[in-house]
């Protein structure tokens, strides 16, 4: 079972950082959620893994630890609320700054129109120093 | 038990839920509300350093829980003292909100409130997920806050800033998760007691974790590698929510420090110092590269926003250091730079206000309409940030460079002077052209706000006071430094000290 635990929390937290250094808002979002999972599940394990142990005082003699998992609901909470916040950001933005990019803009590369005009130009250029020659 | 050691966080916290809820009632009431609550939080912090004063360590459990099981607030000297720092200057950004910068979007008490709430919860917890929380209570809302007014500059900043964040929530989840998996507790006092036992792989573990919150930590206090977002952030802010964020990196320097004095401190054996050889490297770079992007910055409120980061860098070195006498200087040096560049971004922006469309940048605009009003006082304030006498960045970086001896010490002042005189450069750049080169046409903006000139004023004033009342304050520091260095009587005071 830990061999499997630690292979999700890796594939999880793989797939976040991934997903976050893309360079769209939209999979930046969704990076972030995974990568908040594969926290939760790391915070969860650190109480160590039991099956069928009790979290609250019982008649068992051994218990499980309760507090990772109050740290849980804690960080569950707060990361919900706050993967909400970065979508409606990220709208906001592509509203407001017309693209999804996540600097606000698209890398000034020549688009295809100036990368035409740009070879006439030089065309042009060959033509009249072939004429004056 | 003193019951006033919550109310710093409590106090903020209720005001801002009614704040919310107010948020259609009149004008008025909103803001006698808030201003009334942060000068209630102003003489909360007058009286709570005047406990500390005396040197003995408050613990405050939470439902009387006691230290290791419950969590707990204590307030040593440090604390006291980061909570004035930030109560004088919320009650400088409040008044200089109501004259008009809380009208630009609905909610700005109440996210101020909550903010105030998060940056003294964080000086006052004696608990590391508790330290999370606050720290989270203060990032949402300084999130909405850096909205505040919206316009596309700020979208695109708060963008960065956000999931910067979130990204390092997440790792100090990871560390505080690692602390508690091997040390079985997140009491801080009991941590230190732990790290100072832990051999083998349990400090390896331990280390990584310790490394893990220094990363978070350094990205809220944007040392070099993870400083990218703040220069953006602050330059596009609204001049109040900016100045109030004058606080924000302090909160991460705050962190590293108790952290590195306290967990990794002298008596953590092996595990002592952790860092703090990086971190000196890291805070010369961060003041040699932000100096000279202050040096390059378009507007003022960008050159402001880097001497954030030379103030960064300054104050991180005194970190890495250690001594008494450093650490003392160091937090000498950062009220200085907390209330100074506080003032510096309000007087940017009724200069600002003065040129009409160009705002702070750095274009030839119309004449102003008090030159030599705003030029003396920028004048003034330019030379207390620079670090040139007789104002107060002069005696905190003269403190700072006399307790460097060594190795370190050439290091230290070749960056410090030269990062300095490169900000005088900056500055006066900046000065002769907001000042000197104008259009013979005078400017169509609206005439000088004189109480918000005069609120810039008074908190720009604390530079000269500093220098005038230098003697009480230092010798506040001095004795802050050595109760930090002294963990044994940190962990008696939580009834921690048995096994150390």
């Amino acid at each position: 079972m830990e061999l499997l635990v630690a292979l999700a929390i890796g594939v999880l937290t793989f797939s976040g950082v991934y997903l976050i250094l893309r360079a769209r808002t939209f999979s930046v979002a969704l990076g972030l959620t995974l990568f908040s999972y594969a926290v939760n599940l790391f915070l969860f394990v650190m109480g160590r893994l039991h099956t069928g142990k009790p979290a609250v005082l019982s008649e068992a003699s051994s218990y499980t630890d309760p507090v990772p998992q109050a740290l849980v609901l804690t960080a569950i909470v707060i990361g919900f609320a706050m993967t909400a916040f970065v979508l409606i950001l990220a709208l906001r933005a592509h509203t407001e700054l017309g693209s999804d990019h996540v600097d606000g803009a698209e890398k000034a590369r020549p688009s295809g129109e100036i990368k035409k005009a740009l070879a006439k130009m030089k065309q042009q250029k060959r033509k009249r120093t072939g004429a004056t020659r | 038990m003193n019951h006033w050691l919550i109310a710093p966080i409590l106090l903020p916290l209720l005001c801002g839920a009614m704040l919310m809820t107010a948020s259609r009632s009149p004008v008025r009431l909103v803001r006698i509300l808030s201003a009334s609550s942060v000068f209630l939080l102003l003489l909360c912090a007058i009286y709570l350093v005047m406990q500390a004063v005396s040197g003995e360590i408050q613990v405050y459990a939470l439902g009387n829980w006691s230290a290791p099981f419950g969590i707990a607030l204590v307030l040593d000297r440090l604390s006291a003292f980061m909570l004035l720092v930030t109560a004088v200057l919320a009650v400088f950004v409040t008044l200089y909100a109501l004259r008009g910068d809380d009208r630009r979007g609905r909610y700005f008490h109440a996210l101020l409130q909550f903010q105030l709430a998060g940056i003294n919860g964080a000086f006052l917890t004696g608990d590391l997920f508790n330290l999370f929380v606050f720290f989270e209570i203060l990032l949402i809302a300084s999130y909405a806050l850096l909205l505040h007014g919206l316009g596309p500059a700020r979208i695109r900043a708060a963008l960065h800033y956000v999931v910067l964040n979130l990204i390092g929530s997440g790792l100090f989840l990871i560390a505080a998760g690692l602390f508690y998996g091997i040390a079985g507790t997140l009491n801080m006092a009991d941590l230190a007691r732990f790290v100072a036992q832990a051999e083998g792989d349990q400090l390896y573990l331990l280390e990584a974790a310790g490394a893990l919150l220094i990363l978070v930590f350094g990205l809220k206090a944007a040392f070099l590698p993870l400083h990218f977002w703040l220069p953006r952030a602050y330059a596009s802010a609204t001049a109040p929510v900016a100045a109030l964020f004058a606080i924000m990196t302090k909160v991460g320097l705050y962190s590293i420090l108790r952290f590195s004095t306290l967990v990794f401190g002298e008596q953590a054996g092996a595990a002592s110092g952790l860092g703090s050889s990086v971190l000196w490297i890291l805070a010369l770079l961060t003041m040699a590269l932000a100096a000279l992007g202050a040096f390059a910055a378009s507007s003022l409120t960008s050159l402001l926003a880097y001497l954030v980061l030379v103030s960064v860098g300054t104050l991180l070195a005194g970190i890495a250091v250690g001594t008494e006498a450093a650490i003392s200087a160091t937090l000498y040096y950062l009220v200085h730079s907390t209330w100074v560049i506080a003032g510096l971004f309000l007087l940017a922006d009724i200069i600002a206000k003065q040129r009409g469309e160009l705002g702070s940048s750095f274009k030839v605009g119309p004449r102003l309409f008090n030159p030599y009003l705003l030029g003396g006082c920028f004048f003034a304030a330019a030379i207390a940030v620079a670090g040139l006498p007789p104002f107060s960045g002069f005696f905190g970086k003269i403190l700072l460079l006399k307790a460097v001896s060594g190795d370190a010490a050439w290091q230290l002042w070749s960056v410090v002077l030269v990062a300095g005189l490169i900000g005088v450069i900056g500055l006066s750049r900046a000065g002769s052209l907001l000042f000197w080169r104008h259009h013979a046409a005078e400017s169509k903006a609206a005439a000088m706000d004189k109480v918000a000139f005069l609120i810039t004023v008074l908190l720009l004033l604390s530079s000269p006071l500093l220098v005038v009342f230098a003697q009480p304050v230092i010798s506040y520091t001095e004795a802050t430094a050595a109760q930090l260095l002294d963990v044994p009587s940190y962990l008696q005071a939580l009834r921690l000290e048995e096994a150390l």
